[in-house]
């Protein structure tokens, strides 16, 4: 079975202008919901308190909203975690008056989610706390630049690797379509508002491997066909580089893509945001290996000269007569 | 395909049967169980004991599937978790106060394989539920500590030295160290070089000058900040460890994490009050005369007939339970303790644990040990634990303070500031009083800043729902892969099945704790595993229309995938390496699983599918390939 025509040939490096200056809009695009819609940080990164609740029979969330509100509790974010019977409910350890009082100004999650527990059996005597959690603030602060720290480690590394192991404009390259891919997925999310917590931050990180894992693969084509060619016109190679690798692209893309199909609709709610995450990375990586990263290394500059393989000019030969 | 060598075959073969073999434990579902283990002093458990739990079960018609005893401790299993917590409270009303009743896991893989090492992966907390804590030293604390008792310790020092002073204080903003302020240049300079040869681990140095005021700064070293920090988690894992045991959990993970915070993790916990009790103990300690020696005549008189001298109080040595009698005037209290180091007398060649008291301390003590060399001195340790429980709506807090005779030792010569405990049994014995003692005087608050309680419904959610997804998806890439590239497909799925079961088998054998965030890696992995028989099966397809026989194209396929896979392996692999270096458990975890899924999956796609092609393709004349 085949779905693609293997003499596909596209131009794709023709429509550079077009695909790079779009890859540019959604980049600034991302950048600037980032900064003004803001990522929609999970409890792992503001710190707080978060119980999950489940009922015996569905329950609205407004229901919820109504029952925390009227207990004392207005600023509490309640969410739906799939289905109908299981609530989670966010809020600052501050929003529980009584509770920080007893505790003398410490955070005592009992007491809290007892308070909770209390205020929602209320209304509905079949809610049932199901787990607490508690993260001190300072502790999220701190997975937030490790995070970051992570994902520059990660960039720096690739960028190392693909230098030695190909040459400078690959890494180069490379590296600026990954903070693509990065930013634009990161853009996606906060415009969806989708909660970014521990396992999207992993699940962003995983994004940066699964792109470069793709970007690998058309370049190592690009330089055999450059090394193979006798005439080598770079613009032609890479195109001819694209369409070859076209198939496994899209092929992988959609393999992967199942997969991670199955987590989002079989694996619960703990792990629905890290494969919401891949799937939108899986895309903006895919996309960005065909239209973006070539591109780019044409822009740089690139040329057969650079990628045959190295004879260095012996100074000590260069002496002798 | 006669070019694939006859090892590599061996090799594949190897590791199908290594993975098989050490992925099986996980098969064998655990089942619930309650651990009986004797304390101190009891009895220890032979079949009475068994005997006594069979009849507490029976009498409250509790199902037991067996009841056992296995060396020093009893085991008694049961069908599922709501007939072990009544077992164990029948068990536990039954046997009283001397032994410990623990929640336990008992695994049911076969003798056979764990003879061989082989073992289920531990599951994380969201996977069995239970409580998590994570606890941070109080490093303000530490210097309040420090600088408070520098001040004092200076203070006495230019006393001492005939120095005249104006004040010694601690500067207002806390870690910016005790201002010295003096009153001629003179005796700045001598107070600077006294205070620098009595304290090393203060940085000294000349502050600014104002009329007839001479200040001088004193900072604490943060090397010795840093120290002290670390010695207040060890403490803590030390006494924690100890609590946490009396607490009957049998497998909690206490770890230190960083530089100065502590994780716990109490696997089948559900209620998060009594370990966090355990943990907000706090310790002191108190040198006090002794009377007589621990377990003679007199004290075993007083333990027996309960009568207690006046002016002396009755305890026990921890760890020998030998009854002890103590006086109840107190020589020096914890507080008064700078330091506690073990080492080896260089006199005797014994363990000894070197003491320093601050100032007050010092004079207190030599004026102590003046007037009574030759008679003994003990050193108790004090517990406090505060009992929260709600009576009537309103929380009541009542302390339980346990007390203890850590150490009882004759006073050989007076002795002040500094001096030394020798004769101890053992290295270990001395690095355990000296944690103890440290314990007991230095010890920082510890805050608990993260804290999480997972419901055991929850963890069973999560196991069903993570496996659905893993046994999903590998279904639907391996269809998927048999209908797009037919044979070369189904080969391929071979390897992408062999790959799970040789990531857990290697997950299992390093003990890899099984987290969500590790399922949905073991997820990835799988998605993205096919990739390289996607590039082999293309590379192949490519041959064979360029006109290569289908020999020539197998072979010409794997050589030139080769490096593209290598390359993008090893850039995955990078990214996977960030992931683990993160300090998070959960993150961790999921690196971790996909950092060993990408190496298992380089052997499995490449080697493996290579070695079914060879054999399948090998020796046969072949017109076309079924890729």
């Amino acid at each position: 079975m085949e779905i693609f025509n293997h003499n596909s040939n596209i131009n794709f490096l023709g429509m550079r202008k077009y695909s790079i200056a779009i890859a540019l809009v959604l980049m600034l695009t991302s950048i600037a919901l980032i900064a003004i819609k803001g990522l929609n940080y999970g409890l792992d990164f503001t710190g707080g308190v978060s119980v999950v609740v489940d009922y015996d029979h569905p329950v609205q969330i407004a229901e919820v909203r109504a029952a925390l509100a009227k207990g004392g509790l207005e600023h509490a974010v309640v969410q739906s975690l799939g289905g109908t019977r299981e609530v989670s409910i966010r809020m600052q350890p501050k929003d529980d008056v009584d509770a920080m009082k007893a505790a003398g100004g410490k955070v005592n999650l009992d007491r809290i989610s007892a308070d909770v527990t209390r205020m929602l059996q209320v209304a509905r005597p079949d809610a049932r706390m199901k787990s607490r959690d508690y993260v001190g603030s300072e502790v999220g602060a701190e997975l937030k630049s490790d995070g970051t720290v992570a994902a520059v480690f990660v960039i720096l590394g690739i960028m190392a690797y693909l230098w030695i192991r190909f040459e400078r404009r690959f890494a180069i390259a490379a590296v600026a379509t990954e903070i693509h891919d990065v930013l634009v997925t990161l853009g996606i999310i906060a415009l969806v508002q989708r909660d970014f917590d521990m396992t999207v931050l992993a699940s962003v990180l995983a994004v940066i491997g699964y792109s470069i894992n793709d970007k690998v693969v058309v370049f190592d084509r690009i330089r055999e066909l450059f090394r193979l060619a006798r005439k080598a016109e770079p613009e032609e190679i890479l195109n001819r580089s694209i369409n070859n690798t076209l198939s496994r692209t899209i092929i992988t893309s959609l393999f992967t893509s199942i997969t991670m199909g199955a987590l989002y609709f079989f694996g619960g709610p703990v792990v629905r945001g890290f494969a919401v995450t891949m799937l939108i990375g899986i895309v903006v990586g895919t996309l960005s290996s065909i239209f973006v990263a070539s591109p780019i290394l044409l822009w740089l500059g690139v040329s057969k000269k650079d990628l045959m393989p190295v004879t260095r000019d012996n100074p000590e030969l260069a002496r002798r007569p | 395909m006669s070019d694939f060598p006859r090892w590599k075959y061996a090799l594949v073969a190897l590791m199908m049967v290594f993975g098989i073999v050490y992925a099986l434990p996980n098969a064998f579902i655990p089942i619930p169980a309650v651990q009986v283990t004797a304390n101190r002093g009891a009895p220890p458990i032979d079949t009475s004991v068994q005997q006594k739990v069979a009849a507490a079960l029976a009498k409250q018609q509790i199902v037991a599937g067996e009841v056992r005893v296995l060396g020093d401790h009893l085991l008694a299993t049961f069908a599922n978790a709501d007939i072990q917590k009544s077992g164990a409270d029948a068990m536990k009303s039954a046997l009283g106060d001397g032994y410990t009743v623990a929640f336990k896991l008992q695994s049911t893989v076969p003798g056979w394989l764990r003879a061989i090492g082989a073992r289920s992966m531990p599951l994380g907390l969201d996977l069995q539920g239970g409580v998590h804590f994570l606890m941070q030293v109080d490093e303000n604390d530490v210097i309040d500590k420090q600088e408070s008792s520098y001040a004092d310790d200076i203070r006495s020092l230019l006393r001492d030295k005939h120095i005249r002073y104006e004040s010694v204080a601690r500067n207002a903003v806390r870690g910016q160290g005790i201002a010295v302020i003096l009153r001629s240049a003179e005796d700045r300079a001598k107070a600077s070089d006294d205070i620098a040869n009595e304290y090393a681990e203060l940085n000294v140095s000349n502050g600014p000058t104002t009329g007839d005021r001479y200040v001088l700064n004193a900072v604490v070293k943060p090397e010795k900040l840093r120290a002290l920090s670390l010695n207040t988690i060890k403490q803590n894992l030390g006494t924690l460890r100890n609590r946490i045991n009396a607490l009957g959990v049998s497998e909690p993970l206490i770890q230190q994490q960083g530089e100065s915070r502590i994780v716990v993790e109490l696997a089948g916990v559900q209620d998060p009050a009594e370990a966090k009790k355990l943990i907000g103990a706090t310790a002191t300690l108190q040198y006090r005369a002794g009377i007589g020696q621990p377990g003679d005549a007199r004290a075993q008189e007083a333990a027996r007939t309960g009568n207690i001298p006046p002016d002396a109080n009755l305890y026990y040595m921890r760890g020998s339970h030998e009854p002890v009698l103590v006086s109840k005037r107190i020589i020096v209290t914890g507080n008064e303790l700078t330091d506690a180091a073990s080492g080896i007398d260089s006199q005797s060649g014994t363990p000894k644990v070197d003491v320093t008291l601050n100032a007050a301390g010092a004079k207190k003590m030599g004026d102590f040990t003046n007037a009574n060399v030759g008679k003994p001195m003990a050193v108790v340790y004090v517990e406090r634990v505060v009992d929260t429980k709600m009576v009537n709506g309103k929380e009541v807090r009542t302390p339980k303070i346990t007390e203890s005779v850590i150490n009882d030792a004759t006073i050989q010569s007076p002795f002040s500031r500094q001096f030394q405990t020798t004769g101890l049994g053992s290295p270990k014995e001395a690095s355990e009083l000296a944690l103890l003692l440290k314990g007991g005087a230095l010890a920082a608050p510890v805050d608990i800043v993260e804290e999480r309680v997972i419901g055991p419904s929850l963890g069973q959610d999560n196991i069903d729902k993570g496996l659905k997804a893993v046994l999903l998806g590998l279904s639907l890439v391996l269809l998927a892969a048999a209908l797009y590239y037919k044979l070369f497909g189904l080969v391929a799925d071979i390897a992408l099945f062999f790959n799970l079961v040789i990531l857990v088998a290697v997950m299992s054998m390093i003990g890899v704790t099984l987290t969500m965030p590790g399922i949905a890696g073991i997820v990835l992995t799988l998605g993205m595993a096919i990739d390289a028989n996607v590039l082999i099966c293309e590379r192949v397809r490519e041959e064979l229309r360029n006109g290569s026989t289908p020999h020539a194209a197998i072979r010409a396929g794997y050589e030139k995938a080769w490096s593209t896979i290598l390359d993008a392996n090893v850039t995955h692999l990078i990214a996977a390496l960030a992931l683990t270096t993160m300090g998070t458990g959960a993150i961790k975890g999921f690196g971790v699983t996909l950092m060993i899924g990408i190496l298992t999956s380089l052997f499995t796609s490449v080697t493996l599918t290579h070695a079914f092609t060879a054999l399948i393709h090998g020796h046969r004349k072949l017109k076309t390939l079924s890729v």
